[in-house]
């Protein structure tokens, strides 16, 4: 097994309405994402999210799009016309999921984007 | 019979690229094809904002951009009959359709412009509605904007009196693109897989460059050919609802990445994405790439429309007020620590107030400050930080209280803080609920614009 941050096997947007936020998180490659649905839990993003202390986090599969797609409860402060957040939308947060870190087996590992070389 | 129809969109938000609707347009005329181009410019807020404005000037209160927008466009579009439709029209719909008929005759084109009403509830007849839906709602004094999100029928009405324009106010953001093809194909109001296709069609072009690049690029990991021209969707929909995303000619791009990520945008179940027009279902969607930055979706489907229709209200949220204040160099971070605690140690306890460290925690925090306890323990330390402290409450002079303990940290706080910048601005606040689809009567007027 190898460590792998999520932004190396897989892409993710968030939209805000109101004080719930979802992420979608989808696999750059058909063959990650069981590897996802394992891996990337309900109870692993409301632990990656514990600073933001979510009353509930769902998560819905999307096998035809090898993506998944969790939806947070009162992460947001009370939305866009309430939080004191500089980003009251929650825009950034996607990027906080991707950042999570998950073990790999080796054969999945080739599926693993490496950092772009320094041009 | 037209089998197939061409949906561009020529803005997402309010604060859009403003010349992308050109190449929209030059591609959709190129084509010959039958056309729309919807204009998506609403956000939770920006009625409230034109609400404002209406009130202080009757003749405004519509999308502040409308005139920049439409100018390059209008002639082209009339005259090579490619429906515009925008809820451009905000706070003041009427007024809209007036802005644009002068820039018609300016142009010296005959346009007749679709005015849809009846989204707004603030009247006293809206509001009795409004109260018996929720308990939940401020004073009426307070109410700034109370507005339903009406469905495509008012907007296929227009289009079936010819109107060349139609602008509404609040109106679903999918229903600008349902619209024009429930008018080219006939489709009816409860053929819940053709309104679900539909509806997903426009969910994936109502935030403009979205879905073809924009709000994507990653470098190394997802690029985007030439993102400062991306060229803008457009959509070709066949009379039995099935649908391609493609784009105006320049650059980005659409495959199967930037589809998902715009299709599951601000979706929460799948399986239910509610509109006043439908329950649209993408639970089952996959996506295929056709190449060329031609991506069609297949498997979606929809199901009977919710009973009620949603409504933001939007009201007065008082006052935010922002300020920050730079540390650099050796233990830089500690001393923007030290300032947010005496900050916090002077400033009004009445009031709300969050700090943030620009530079190690400036968007994961939560109010609560939750994160505080582990500042050290995020990224490398560093050198350059800068401490934000935001403010919030009714009472303006309590607010501006904070905020000038900020101002003293000059004199008073912490060693070498420099840069300090403050801000106080009024705030709206929103709400919604859901009313009976019965208590709103949207109205469709047509205003002509001759040369």
């Amino acid at each position: 097994m190898t460590e792998v941050q999520l932004h190396a096997l897989a892409h993710a947007r968030t939209g805000d309405k109101g004080n719930r936020l979802n992420i979608s998180l989808i696999a750059y490659d058909p063959a990650v994402y069981p590897l996802l649905v394992q891996r990337v839990t309900e109870a692993a993003v409301a632990a990656r999210f514990a600073y933001r202390k979510p009353s509930a986090v769902k998560r819905y599969e999307l096998p035809n799009m090898y993506a998944l797609n969790f939806v947070l409860d009162d992460v947001l402060d009370g939305g866009v016309t309430q939080a004191l957040n500089l980003d009251s939308h929650g825009k950034t947060l996607s990027f906080h999921l991707l950042g999570l870190r998950i073990p790999v087996p080796e054969n999945l590992v080739k599926y693993a984007k490496l950092a772009p070389a320094k041009s | 019979m037209v089998e197939r129809m061409l949906i561009g969109a020529g803005a997402g938000y309010s604060g859009d690229r403003i010349d992308a609707p050109i190449a929209v347009v030059r591609d959709l005329r190129a084509s010959g094809e039958r056309a729309a181009i919807i204009f998506e410019t609403l956000g939770e807020r920006t009625l409230a904002l034109a609400q404002l404005r209406r009130r202080d000037n009757p003749n405004f209160g519509y999308e502040p951009k409308l005139k920049a927008l439409l100018t390059p466009v209008l002639k082209d579009c009339v005259e090579g009959k490619i429906a515009i439709i925008g809820n451009f029209g905000a706070g003041n719909p009427p007024a809209a359709a007036k802005l644009i008929a002068d820039l018609a005759a300016e142009q010296k084109v005959n346009a007749k412009i679709g005015v849809v009403t009846g989204d707004d509830l603030l009247g006293p007849e809206g509001l009795e509605v409004l109260r018996a839906s929720s308990n939940e709602l401020p004073d009426d004094k307070l109410l700034v904007s109370a507005n339903a999100y009406l469905g495509a029928a008012p907007i296929v009405e227009a289009l079936g009196e010819g109107a060349d324009v139609v602008a509404t106010g609040r109106v679903a953001d999918p229903s600008l693109t349902l619209a024009p093809l429930i008018h080219a194909f006939g489709w009816g109001y409860d053929d819940w897989h053709r309104l679900g296709q539909g509806t997903m069609a426009g969910h994936l072009l109502e935030c403009g460059a979205q879905v073809t690049g924009g709000y994507f690029a990653d470098p190394g990991f997802k690029d985007v050919p030439r993102p400062e021209a991306i060229g803008f969707p457009i959509a070709a929909i066949e009379r039995d609802a099935s649908f391609v995303i493609g784009k105006a000619q320049g650059g980005g791009l659409v495959d199967r990445r930037t589809v998902a990520e715009q299709l599951l945008y601000e979706v929460h179940d799948p399986a239910a994405y509610l509109t006043p027009d439908v329950t649209a279902d993408i639970s089952n969607a996959s996506i295929v790439e056709l190449g060329s930055d031609r991506v069609r979706v297949d498997g979606i489907t929809g199901h009977k429309r919710p009973d009620t229709l949603k409504v933001t209200v939007c009201y007065d949220g008082g006052y935010i007020a922002e300020g920050e204040i730079s540390y650099y160099g050796p233990n830089a971070l500690a001393r923007a620590r030290l300032a947010a605690d005496v900050v916090r140690k002077r400033s009004p306890k009445d009031i709300r107030m969050r700090c943030d460290i620009i530079g190690v925690l400036s968007v994961l925090g939560d109010d609560t400050g939750r994160a505080w306890s582990d500042l050290d323990t995020f990224g490398e330390p560093t050198h350059d930080v800068r401490l934000r402290v935001a403010f919030a409450g009714s009472d303006k002079a309590l607010v501006e209280r904070g905020l000038q303990e900020v101002e003293a940290l000059y004199c008073a706080g912490p060693a070498a803080g420099g840069g300090i910048r403050l801000a106080l601005r009024p705030r709206i606040a929103a709400t919604s609920c859901f009313i009976p689809r019965s208590a709103v009567r949207p109205k469709v007027e047509i205003v002509e614009a001759r040369s």
